[in-house]
């Protein structure tokens, strides 16, 4: 069955019910079906993206699970009752015998914790980067997008929920080793892996894995992230990666704990080892009426931003739709978002973005020094990019990020 | 005369907005439950029924036995002198009956093949149809892992997990919890007989009626912080569990005080009983208190000295929930 469009900025898979990348060549004539796919779609909204997905699921189907199943990275046997306790993100869960994490897709097995989606894949397309969102990486190029079910959090807003706050085994899934992974994504013109639609923390080990593959062949990777991780786990498996987004998803520890069922300060500690890390980092902020929209939340996340990280980190103020177990909330005023950016460009913040608003002005890059524009973007499409050699044409300011391949 | 005849149109609206204002308080007349029933009338019972010879000299529990400690504790708790009445009490002919087990466990600490069995004979006396009758739990390998014959067609008794059938595709929600529903319950039963294993849980305390229906949701992952609360007590709110619960049947014939949900011999005994009640949060209550007493016997803290106290249990029976009492003022324990 085909997904309903989404036209959320961010990380959603796009129309299932095809087949998969995995399962076949794009041959020329595979090719012009998604180009007139994703044409029909752009007529209707100019958010489409690529349709690369995975095989229609007509029913409940058994899958072999022991080619997912790997032992973990991240975790402590513990010393009592087979229990263990995970170290991959803040939560820690003590998971006793026969029982999973918070996740859903780490299980205890005899002491022994497992992850049961290492190259288990429920979605993958080919996106525009600039669905990611990441602005200042590789502008105008494609990216090989990929998930697995789960996630360890539980965003009442989640757009991608049917495949994020699921077990592995309730979601269709194609075997994507990580070398078949690399292959195809250099075959189709990625210059890179996305870790993306759900939370790629919680799939790590076949991230890292995926990376070295991809880095094998050229191919480079980007992790679209909550950054709600613990820090041996994040400078392991993000230190492969050549980019990251992290959706910061509010500046309150109360709207993390009721809202996102997480924790502010460590994904705020992420975002700081990242930057030490010297890791390209760009963050989206989803505003929500009425739970994360204020001012003083607006200013005090740019101010934080700017003493933590500095200037030239990229913000994304984007818009929220309703979805999942939001639905009583209307979209978010497009004023609403124009006030965070003022409030970002007034704090000092030289990259701050409208998101999920087609056609907005500040969807485009700006030389800070010139204001002169560098990069202008059509929905996901990076349709001018005027940097050279990393810097403004006009005025010669740097403007960081990662411009070419 | 009628009796609002005589009323002026004053006393008619006075009615009116007392009736209002009751059904605004449970929010769900319609819907209450035999426990909720109870509850206002007269003590919750729970019948504990034992029998020390249930597996004779050896290991494997007794089929007739079963029948028999079956009989007796459902006599019990209905009151009754014929085993088939509680039955005919409990069920009509035509209607199908979910039997939600718990195959989590194990070999070892999973619903009891003969009890379930016994069940399923009671039931089909009590004019259910074999074909009408459903054993079922989250995963059929599960199922079959500890003894369940999978069989999805023909005359017989029903015995699959919701694996075969997925999930509904839209959330039931209430409180802290948005799930997707097993269909076998939303699409298959319109009675639930909840056939649960007394066990300690390494995250909720303990896990009896109303943790087993973590077997029923998608994400039963996403409610465990916190010893699961509320989220368990939110999670038996909702109208498609509540409406079709009639009875609890608790497999106590082998219980795990420590270590739990999985088996671990070292921590399990034979209890050789069955716990039947039609109030779920009774049920649990009552079987905290054996799990506190084995652990007690054996040396161990209490659960609330091991930080793990079911607090869930009290939340079920708040003011919010209603799902039955843990008032133990207000629960008669009848053993058998």
């Amino acid at each position: 069955m085909a997904r309903e469009f989404n036209a959320q900025e961010g990380e959603s898979p796009a129309v299932r019910g095809e087949r998969s990348p995995f399962s076949r060549p794009l041959d020329r004539r595979a090719f012009l079906q998604c180009a007139v796919a994703s044409g029909a779609a752009f007529g209707l909204c100019e958010l489409a993206q690529f349709p690369v997905a995975i095989p229609a699921w007509a029913g409940p189907q058994k899958q072999d699970d022991s080619r997912f199943t790997v032992e973990a990275k991240f975790y402590e046997k513990l010393p009592n009752n087979k229990k263990i306790k995970c170290k991959l993100c803040p939560r820690e869960c003590a998971v006793g015998d026969r029982e999973r994490g918070y996740c859903g897709v780490r299980e205890n097995r005899g002491g022994t914790y497992y992850t049961l989606v290492h190259s288990r894949v429920c979605a993958a397309h080919i996106d525009p980067i600039e669905k990611k969102p990441l602005f200042h990486y590789l502008p105008g190029t494609l990216a090989f997008s990929l998930a697995t079910a789960g996630c360890n959090v539980n965003c009442k807003f989640c757009q991608n929920w049917d495949i994020s706050q699921v077990r592995p085994e309730q979601v269709p899934a194609d075997y994507a080793p990580p070398k078949l992974v690399a292959e195809l994504a250099k075959q189709r013109d990625c210059p890179t892996i996305a870790y993306t639609y759900s939370e790629p923390v919680i799939f790590s080990e076949y991230l890292m894995d995926a990376a070295d593959a991809g880095h094998e062949v050229g191919v480079r990777s980007v992790a679209v992230s909550n950054g709600y991780m613990q820090e041996e786990a994040l400078k392991t498996a993000y230190g492969k990666m050549d980019a990251v987004k992290i959706d910061l998803k509010a500046f309150t520890e109360s709207y993390y704990k009721d809202v996102v069922v997480g924790e502010l300060k460590p994904v705020l500690d992420s975002l700081v080892i990242l930057r030490k890390m010297n890791k390209w980092t760009e963050i989206v902020y989803l505003v929500v009426p009425t739970l994360n929209d204020s001012e003083a939340e607006f200013r005090g996340l740019a101010r934080w931003i700017k003493t933590n990280l500095g200037v030239d980190v990229p913000i994304h103020f984007t818009q929220f739709h309703p979805q999942y177990l939001l639905k009583n909330l209307p979209i978010t005023p497009v004023p609403t978002l124009e006030r965070a950016k003022a409030i970002a460009d007034a704090e000092g913040l030289h990259y701050a973005y409208i998101g999920n608003v087609p056609g907005h002005p500040a969807q485009n890059t700006y030389c800070p020094k010139c204001r002169r524009m560098l990069v202008e973007r059509v929905g996901f499409t990076a349709s001018q990019m005027l940097i050279r050699k990393g810097s403004c044409p006009f005025c010669g300011q740097p403007i960081p990020g990662i411009w070419h391949a | 005369m009628s009796s609002l005849c005589g009323a002026n149109r004053r006393d008619f609206l006075k009615k009116c907005l007392t009736g209002a204002a009751v059904l605004g308080v449970s929010g769900r007349m319609g819907l209450l439950s035999a426990a909720e029933e109870g509850a206002a009338l007269a003590k919750s019972r729970v019948v504990i029924a034992h029998d020390a010879m249930l597996r004779g000299a050896g290991t494997t529990v007794d089929s007739r036995r079963m029948l028999g400690l079956l009989d007796r504790a459902m006599q019990a708790l209905f009151d009754r002198d014929n085993p088939i009445e509680p039955w005919r009490k409990l069920v009509r002919p035509g209607e199908t009956v979910g039997l939600k087990v718990n195959a989590l466990g194990g070999r070892g600490l999973s619903s009891n093949l003969q009890l379930v069995e016994a069940i399923s004979e009671r039931l089909q006396e009590a004019g259910i149809k074999a074909s009408d009758i459903v054993v079922w739990d989250r995963d059929t390998d599960e199922m079959e892992h500890v003894g369940f014959h999978v069989s999805t067609g023909g005359n017989r008794v029903q015995c699959f997990g919701t694996d075969q059938v997925d999930y509904e595709p839209e959330l039931a929600m209430y409180g802290s919890v948005g799930s997707r529903l097993s269909k076998i319950l939303t699409q298959r039963c319109n009675v639930l007989i909840n056939v649960p294993v007394l066990k300690d849980h390494d995250g909720a305390g303990v896990t009896m009626a109303l943790k087993n229906m973590y077997g029923v949701i998608h994400n039963p992952n996403k409610y465990h912080p916190n010893g699961c609360n509320p989220y368990i007590a939110d999670l038996n709110m909702l109208p498609e569990i509540r409406a079709k619960m009639r009875l609890t049947i608790c497999d106590a014939t082998t219980a795990c005080f420590e270590g739990g949900p999985g088996y671990k011999p070292e921590y399990s005994w034979k209890h050789n009983a069955l716990m039947v009640s039609q109030d779920p949060v009774a049920l649990d209550y009552t079987g905290w208190q054996i799990i506190e007493r084995k652990r007690a016997e054996k040396g161990l803290k209490t659960l609330e000295g091991d930080k793990r106290a079911p607090n869930y249990i009290a939340t079920a029976a708040d003011a919010q929930h209603r799902l039955g009492t843990n008032d133990p003022r207000r629960i008669a324990v009848v053993e058998v």
